[in-house]
């Protein structure tokens, strides 16, 4: 009896009531419900209360994130050693590739240190993004289960990211002084560069966990746009000496304030400018980045207009997550 | 729905819905209003996946022919009042499951509507727990999944663990060391460790061992006396007939009886035996 398979043939035989008195007799439903103050229960609530639900699964989304990163490296034999040792390779591959074999410079002092605080810092941004796609997608059955804000999804695997990011910031600082440069008050600016960056990528994760959420097929196409990205930011090459070098930019001047407005060129140029003080002592004025004043006005403006924009953006979909 | 969506074409058997009738003398607590449940399901390919046929469908204009939309709840109406233990029988993809969901507010409906009073739950925290965590920190998780505070978690820490009665020691180890029945009791100990409205429990009882049976009857009974309605699907209609004072019998996703565990049971059991 645990499991009975369907019935053969529909049993009516039991029922007697006259089709014509189908509940519509009286008063209709929702007017029944209305009278004793029923509330409709998939209904999404208004944006003040959203917001006080999402701020009491503070915890939960905490927990959530490091129960995630916790439970990334439990297959492997290092576990949590992995934390550190993936961004140590990290920069072990383009330190071998660009510092050793190319030996290139490209005209920048310190040319190693100054990639890989690039790659890092970007790679933050990157991350949160391809992980804040798939954050709806992979969750169904927790959307399916639970009542909670669903924001709460993103936000905690941008946490995830965070806390990784984290981990390699201080992996970072070692490889930095490893190559001779020396701790600076500078490097206090990193904290203010790194927190709005973070804001930065709660939003924009917020924007593609509601694409990647009705459109799965964003997922595929995530890295080709965040590799062009990369490479639109000048982590690997200067945006400057793209814009000197390219013909088309040349032409099409309004290229290079675009993409010096961008936001991955704006947190990791002023990354950059936080951890390596000689750079923007030595950088050639003529192809100087954008005045730092600049970058600072960008970066507040990137990550206020995205985190607020976003997070209005994707709970404007809030009650309709489930249906993946 | 959109274009390119298949809708899941099978024989489907049309009921006669009982007729809802409005007890005014008692107080409602969920109100189902000619409810409809479509949702969508990846990657059913019914054509063969090949790049060119892909291609064709592009050129036909049907985008994602992979997704197909099932209709899982058809239709259906009751209410719920204060103290009711609603038994929800029917055959496997009868729409069982959904329907609580759709209570619980998971699923939105594609018609029709769910009223409630406060904030029904399902009793499904499973989903949120991860098995390569200890139990230890898979407690805290489902706690503050289903919305506990850090301080209420730490007071029923003790509680749950004592409840899930697990064998020594393996609290501290992952959850998928945990043979079948223990991951199942750590579950049910920590939905339980919260107050619900409208408590909605899904073949929570069909796990376990006697002994876990009886003490999570237990459990249920008060809830139930906490909470204002419970929903009860299970596939064993003894727990039913037990634990419920009136039964829901789905059929494809359509309401066939709603009646006394008596009635309905009788009939459901005529019916699958025919």
């Amino acid at each position: 009896m645990s499991h009975p398979e369907r019935p053969a043939s529909g049993p009516t035989g039991s029922l007697t009531a006259p089709p014509a008195s189908q509940g519509k007799s009286g008063e209709s439903l929702t007017a029944f419900a209305a009278r004793h103050g029923l509330t409709q229960s998939a209904a999404r609530p208004p944006l003040g209360l959203y917001l006080r639900r999402l701020w009491g699964r503070r915890h939960f989304i905490w927990m959530f994130a490091s129960s995630k990163s916790k439970a990334m490296y439990t297959s492997s034999r290092l576990g949590q050693l992995w934390q550190v040792l993936t961004p140590i390779l990290n920069a072990g591959v383009y330190f071998l590739i660009f510092g050793l074999l190319l030996s290139t410079s490209k005209g920048i002092p310190d040319y190693v240190p100054w990639l890989v605080t690039g790659v890092f810092l970007f790679s933050f941004t990157q991350r949160s993004v391809t992980s804040g796609a798939k954050s709806v997608g992979t969750n169904l059955s927790l959307i399916r289960a639970l009542h909670f804000p669903r924001a709460s999804l993103p936000l905690a695997y941008t946490v995830v990211e965070f806390q990784q990011a984290m981990v390699a910031l201080a992996v970072l600082f070692g490889i930095v002084m490893a190559f001779g440069v020396m701790p600076a008050l500078s490097w206090l600016m990193i904290i203010p560069v790194v927190a709005l960056q973070l804001l930065f990528n709660l939003g924009i994760s917020l924007i593609v966990a509601r694409l990647g959420a009705f459109t799965r097929d964003i997922s595929q196409l995530i890295p080709f746009i965040t590799r062009t990205w990369l490479y639109a930011s000048g982590v690997i090459f200067s945006v400057a000496s793209l814009s000197t070098r390219s013909d088309f930019i040349r032409e099409n001047p309004w290229i290079s304030d675009v993409l010096e407005a961008n936001p991955g060129y704006v947190y990791v140029e002023l990354a950059r400018q936080a951890l390596l003080p000689e750079y923007v002592a030595q950088t050639d004025p003529q192809v100087a980045a954008t005045n730092p004043g600049m970058l600072w006005i960008y970066a507040v403006v990137w990550a206020v207009v995205i985190l607020v924009g976003g997070f209005y953006w994707f709970y404007r979909a809030e009650e309709r997550y489930g249906r993946g | 729905m959109g274009r390119g969506v298949d809708v899941a074409e099978k024989e489907q058997v049309n009921h006669v819905p009982p007729p809802v009738v409005i007890d005014t003398t008692r107080q409602p607590i969920v109100v189902v209003d000619d409810l409809h449940i479509k949702y969508k399901v990846y990657g059913t390919v019914r054509e063969k996946g090949t790049g060119a046929s892909a291609l064709g469908r592009i050129l036909r204009g049907r985008s994602r022919p992979q997704m197909t939309e099932i209709h899982a709840v058809r239709g259906v109406s009751f209410i719920a009042y204060k103290g009711d233990a609603i038994g929800v029988i029917g055959t496997n993809g009868s729409g069982k499951s959904t329907l609580l969901k759709a209570i619980a507010g998971l699923l939105p409906p594609a018609s029709g509507g769910v009223y409630t009073d406060g904030q029904p739950s399902l009793l499904g925290v499973g989903a949120a727990l991860m098995k390569d965590l200890t139990g230890e920190r898979n407690i805290i998780l489902g706690c503050l999944a289903m919305g506990l505070s850090p301080e209420e978690t730490k007071e029923k820490y003790q509680e749950i663990v004592q409840f899930a009665g697990l064998r020594k020691g393996f609290i501290k180890y992952p959850m998928n060391t945990y043979s079948s029945g223990m991951g199942a009791r750590l579950r049910f100990a920590i939905a339980s460790a919260r107050t619900h409205d409208v408590l909605l429990i899904d073949e929570a009882l069909a796990t376990g061992d006697a002994k876990f049976r009886r003490r999570s009857k237990r459990k249920i009974d008060q809830m139930r006396k906490n909470a204002g309605a419970v929903f009860l699907v299970a596939h064993q209609l003894d727990v039913v007939a037990e634990t419920c004072n009136r039964v829901l019998w789905l059929d494809d996703g359509q309401l066939v009886m709603d009646g006394t565990p008596e009635d309905v049971i009788a009939a459901y059991t005529e019916a699958i035996n025919k």
